[in-house]
């Protein structure tokens, strides 16, 4: 299991039976491969509940996709639908948890994730609508940057994408959950010890290892 | 009330008849999936130029509704993701193109919202972020929202799988996304299709648009 992989699956974990999840483009899409896929039923906001996996190189149908634009396949059971439809679920409530990759998260658990430095301001996509309206938020991503810098800081340097703060940060270090207004080190991956995760966080954080989640 | 349908005519014919310079135009597709690619061919090969274009990207670039943007056509574009057609960006720096971005629910919304003759709506979507600014902000039941106006357009592009001779339509898989709302929210709809079979011979249950919404049919040159 390579570092991603890794990260997708603690996300996995908190992924509860019965519940509608929508996943981002990236890591968040790996999710997947960690879930029972009967027990989560996948919403993809370009109109389809019910996503199933990828199809074989033989059988894919290019007017079949997800968000990121891959070839997908329907689960029994699934819909098609508009995109108002689809923001409806989104936007309304009716989505369990959303997956989504950040660029930073603050000491608030808020989350800059649709805004590219040094390039204009020219993609947003779903990330607004389902930071805003999902019941669970789960972000995923790597600890710091390519350059070591931290993505967990006090206050985002990049546009926020929401004043809601997401529900749970995993990265490939630990597992922050946001509790009132701050984060909680709830979980840390094998191998990692709490001072590692001090060294490379910016943000406060509580410590509460006993929820092992 | 609308005219009935003429009939089905070709993609030159469609744009010909209804497109001119300046005017807004929606057309359906995430990305190139359920983009009428046969009228957007058309649309590049048309003179009309200084378009306002509602759609959810510009293509790819050269591709699609990119091909559009390349030839000079569009001087604004209404959407939420331009990202996928780096050259938008590169004409975006430079202010040879202005953009208008909204979140995805909230473009999606106000396509809606315009085609259903409302005249805007409250969404908590984008609240104290950049793309509030210049937003009406109003509090319902404590929570906090924004005002988004409706969108419309003077001509919607949108691809369906099948139509019937009035002009039913029939959407396929996630080539849908769009196109349904689009065509409720523009003065004239230029529909492609598939296939266009006789009335009485689509199941009137699995209709995503009633033939009350829809101008013009053309058959499109490559199948979904």
């Amino acid at each position: 299991m390579n570092e991603k992989e890794a990260i997708a699956c603690r996300a996995a974990a908190l992924l509860k039976p019965g519940w509608i999840v929508n996943l981002g483009i990236g890591t968040p899409t790996l999710v997947t491969q960690f879930v029972d896929p009967d027990a989560i039923c996948f919403q993809t906001e370009n109109g389809l509940l019910g996503v199933g996996p990828p199809p074989g190189k033989d059988r894919v149908d290019p007017n079949l996709v997800d968000a990121g634009k891959r070839p997908v396949t329907e689960r029994p059971g699934a819909s098609f639908f508009d995109s108002a439809t689809s923001f409806a679920m989104i936007r309304g409530g009716h989505v369990d948890a959303v997956v989504l990759g950040a660029l930073q998260v603050d000491e608030r658990g808020r989350v800059a994730n649709w805004a590219v430095p040094g390039e204009p301001v020219l993609g947003v996509g779903g990330a607004m609508d389902l930071m805003s309206g999902a019941q669970s938020v789960i972000i995923v991503m790597t600890h710091n940057t390519k350059d070591g810098s931290p993505k967990v800081v006090k206050q985002c340097s990049l546009p926020l994408t929401s004043l809601r703060p997401a529900d749970w940060v995993v990265t490939e270090l630990c597992t922050f959950r946001v509790a009132g207004e701050g984060l909680v080190l709830t979980a840390l991956a094998p191998g990692v010890t709490e001072a590692q995760v001090r060294s490379r966080t910016e943000a406060q954080f509580a410590v509460h290892l006993a929820e092992g989640a | 009330m609308k005219e009935l349908l003429a009939g089905v005519v070709r993609a030159d014919e469609a744009i010909a008849a209804t497109v001119r310079d300046g005017m807004t135009l929606m057309v359906g597709g995430f990305g190139l999936v359920g983009a009428p690619l046969t009228l957007i061919r058309a649309l590049n090969a048309s003179p009309w130029k200084g378009l306002t274009v509602i759609s959810n990207n510009l293509g790819e670039p050269g591709k699609g509704l990119g091909e559009t943007f390349q030839l000079g056509k569009v001087r604004r574009a209404i959407g939420s993701f331009f990202t996928s057609n780096p050259e938008v960006g590169a004409a975006y720096a430079q202010g040879k193109i202005e953009v208008t971005l909204l979140p995805q629910g909230t473009f999606s919304e106000a396509i809606r919202a315009g085609g259903a003759g409302l005249g805007g709506f409250y969404t908590p979507t984008g609240v104290g972020t950049l793309l509030a600014e210049g937003k009406e902000v109003r509090e319902f039941d404590g929570k906090a929202y924004l005002l988004q106006q409706p969108l419309r357009a003077d001509v919607a592009l949108v691809r369906a799988h099948k139509a019937d001779e009035m002009g039913n339509l029939v959407y396929y898989k996630t080539a849908r996304n769009f196109n349904p709302i689009m065509a409720t929210a523009a003065a004239t709809v230029i529909a492609e299709v598939d296939e266009v079979v006789g009335v009485g011979q689509l199941d009137p249950e699995t209709i995503g648009t009633p033939h009350l919404f829809v101008d013009y049919l053309v058959v499109a040159e490559e199948k979904l």
